[in-house]
């Protein structure tokens, strides 16, 4: 049976914001006098003008001692040495892949830098190069962290451990970078069944847990079995929740994302996106949230 | 079309999904995203709506321009479409973008040719001489997956928001005409819609067929199937995109498919449509700025 939902467009009201928050932060629009001040040294997202000094994008102002600079909130990613990123292959060059990160420039993942099939670790020759295509193709999702950061800001990126390297059946949604909190481990296992890679740079892959853990794949085999419809829901509830979360710029983290699964339980999986259930789900897990830091 | 890359194992969940009647996003096979429809957004049109489908947000304004009938229905009124895509990704901006505007111009023809779609007769002023011409220009402002669907619903919403002038002609004793326009700004001509098809895209994924693809399946599917159904499940014109093959069985399959899922569709934009209208300037208008 064919549902068809229509409605009437209706103003979005921000959620109720009566929760006190810890920190007030100073959140500017371009334009806005961040301080009149000229003691203070202008970092990104600055400018002055007439003895004042003025935001450039909108976003939290941030201040180290001397230093003011304004962190946008809607912004490319921006990496990090040491940073966990999912990214799509988009080139196969001669000696390494371009990735895209969702970056100002697309990332670099080096042949050296990968682990081959297997776990082995060698040298790699020429043949390596020439088989490249063979390990990652056009269009594949990787897992990797953040090596370094060339002068221009493009990141390189490296697969050297067992937990990095090509993802296989899942679904990848892609978030605003800022929405992502960085914690210790972005690999989740959630106990409702699914698992969860929160990529720094704002892509976020849902899988079905892996049932074996033993590493002896390396990340490269990818399991072509169809998965089993308990798990199918489980990642379409997920990834609906996520989307839930975003249309209402709450951070991201394993624990949010839980309870906003748990309080969707009762909706259906398609109707978490209508605008009214979002809303309840979402205060809903927000109010847990601020329970559990108060 | 913008398109997105997917690796293998991506396009094979979303295949294995499709099959076991649960997508991505939790929809089953014949579900559509939720839509916003809103009509009058632009005020210097004789009609306009916008329609939200997802991520895709489409764009119609509808000008009533005097003009002459063509030749060969000299008592009859016509539509002209025009659709423009360069607001999306630089591959769509300049000569990329046109391909796919004519495109899709082509098809609103195609779909519209059918005669008891618009009452064409009722646009005629003066027949083998004046006559409304209505230019339907359509704009693509984001491309979120199953475009055709979203503009066939936002072109039915602007005709039915189009008010068109009432005319008189006079006729003084030298036989020269005059076209008088009424001089009530509120008195004015709507158009009958009941028998404006709407397009229903029936992509192929894997052995079943979905409704409402986004962009991602879009992705997957070999092959579409767009068929134009009417209100009552008439359908007025077919047409197949995309480089793969569709079986005969199939193609009947999805007909009835399109035939059944067009008429919900019907009756819920016909239910949006007449709450509008109900609404009036009570319903405060959300345009752009919501």
């Amino acid at each position: 049976m064919a549902a068809v939902t229509m409605r009437l467009p209706v103003v979005r009201a921000p959620l109720d914001s009566s929760a006190p928050r810890g920190g007030e932060k100073h959140l500017v629009a371009p334009g806005d006098t961040i301080t009149t001040d000229t003691g203070y040294m202008r970092g990104h997202g600055t400018y002055v003008e007439e003895d004042k000094l003025i935001a450039s994008v909108a976003g939290v102002v941030e201040r180290v001692n001397k230093l003011v600079c304004v962190r946008a909130l809607k912004a490319r990613y921006n990496g990090e040495i040491g940073d966990i990123v999912v990214g799509r292959i988009t080139e196969v060059q001669q000696k390494r892949w371009k990735v895209e990160t969702n970056s100002r420039l697309d990332s670099v993942l080096l042949l050296s830098s990968i682990n081959l099939p297997g776990g082995e670790l060698r040298r790699k020759s020429a043949e390596d190069e020439l088989a490249m295509r063979d390990y990652l193709q056009e269009g594949d999702l990787i897992s990797a962290e953040v090596q370094s950061v060339f002068s221009d800001g493009a990141v390189s990126l490296h697969t050297r451990s067992l937990k990095y390297g090509k993802l296989a059946q899942g679904v990848l949604v892609q978030v605003s970078p800022s929405l992502v909190k960085r914690q210790k481990t972005h690999f989740h296992d959630l106990p409702c069944g699914a698992s969860v890679i929160l990529g720094n740079n704002g892509f976020i892959w849902i899988y079905p847990t892996l049932e074996q853990k033993d590493d002896e794949a390396g990340g490269y085999t990818a399991n072509l079995e169809p998965v089993p419809l308990s798990d199918r829901e489980v990642i379409s509830r997920l990834r609906n929740c996520i989307m839930a979360l975003v249309t209402h710029k709450i951070m991201l983290f394993d624990t949010s994302i839980l309870y906003c699964y748990e309080a969707s339980l009762p909706h259906q999986i398609k109707d978490i996106l209508k605008p009214e259930v979002t809303e309840e789900i979402v205060l809903e897990a927000r109010q847990r949230l601020l329970d559990l830091e108060g | 079309m913008a398109s997105v890359v997917l690796s293998e194992a991506e396009k094979l969940y979303i295949l294995h999904g499709v099959q076991e009647d649960l997508r991505v996003d939790g929809r089953g096979c014949e579900d559509y995203r939720c839509a916003e429809v809103e009509t009058d957004v632009v005020s210097n049109t004789s009609g306009s709506a916008r329609v939200k489908l997802g991520e895709t947000d489409i764009l119609v304004g509808i000008k009533a321009e005097m003009g002459t009938p063509k030749l060969e229905k000299p008592d009859e009124g016509y539509l002209e479409f025009f659709v423009d895509c360069s607001s999306n990704s630089p591959e769509l901006e300049g000569r990329g973008g046109e391909e796919l505007g004519t495109d899709i111009a082509n098809t609103l023809y195609r779909v519209f040719s059918c005669e008891n779609s618009v009452d064409l007769k009722s646009l005629c002023i003066n027949p083998k001489e004046h006559c409304w011409v209505l230019y339907v220009d359509v704009l693509l402002l984001e491309c979120g997956g199953n475009i055709y669907d979203a503009i066939s619903i936002a072109v039915k919403a602007a005709l039915f928001n189009t008010r068109i002038p009432k005319v008189r002609v006079l006729e003084d004793e030298e036989g020269t005409k005059e076209i008088e326009l009424s001089d009530d700004p509120y008195d004015c001509i709507r158009l009958n819609v009941d028998e404006v098809p709407c397009i229903v895209t029936l992509s192929k994924i894997g052995y079943r067929h979905v409704v409402d693809a986004t962009l991602q399946e879009e992705a997957c599917s070999l092959a579409s199937l767009l068929i134009s159904v009417t209100s009552k499940g008439a359908i007025t014109s077919m047409k197949k995109v995309g480089k793969g093959s569709l079986d005969p069985e199939s193609i009947f399959e999805m007909m009835e498919t399109g035939q059944r899922v067009g008429k919900s569709l019907h009756i819920a934009l016909q239910k949006i449509l007449d709450e509008e209208e109900r609404l009036g300037t009570s319903r405060p208008k959300v345009g752009f700025l919501g």
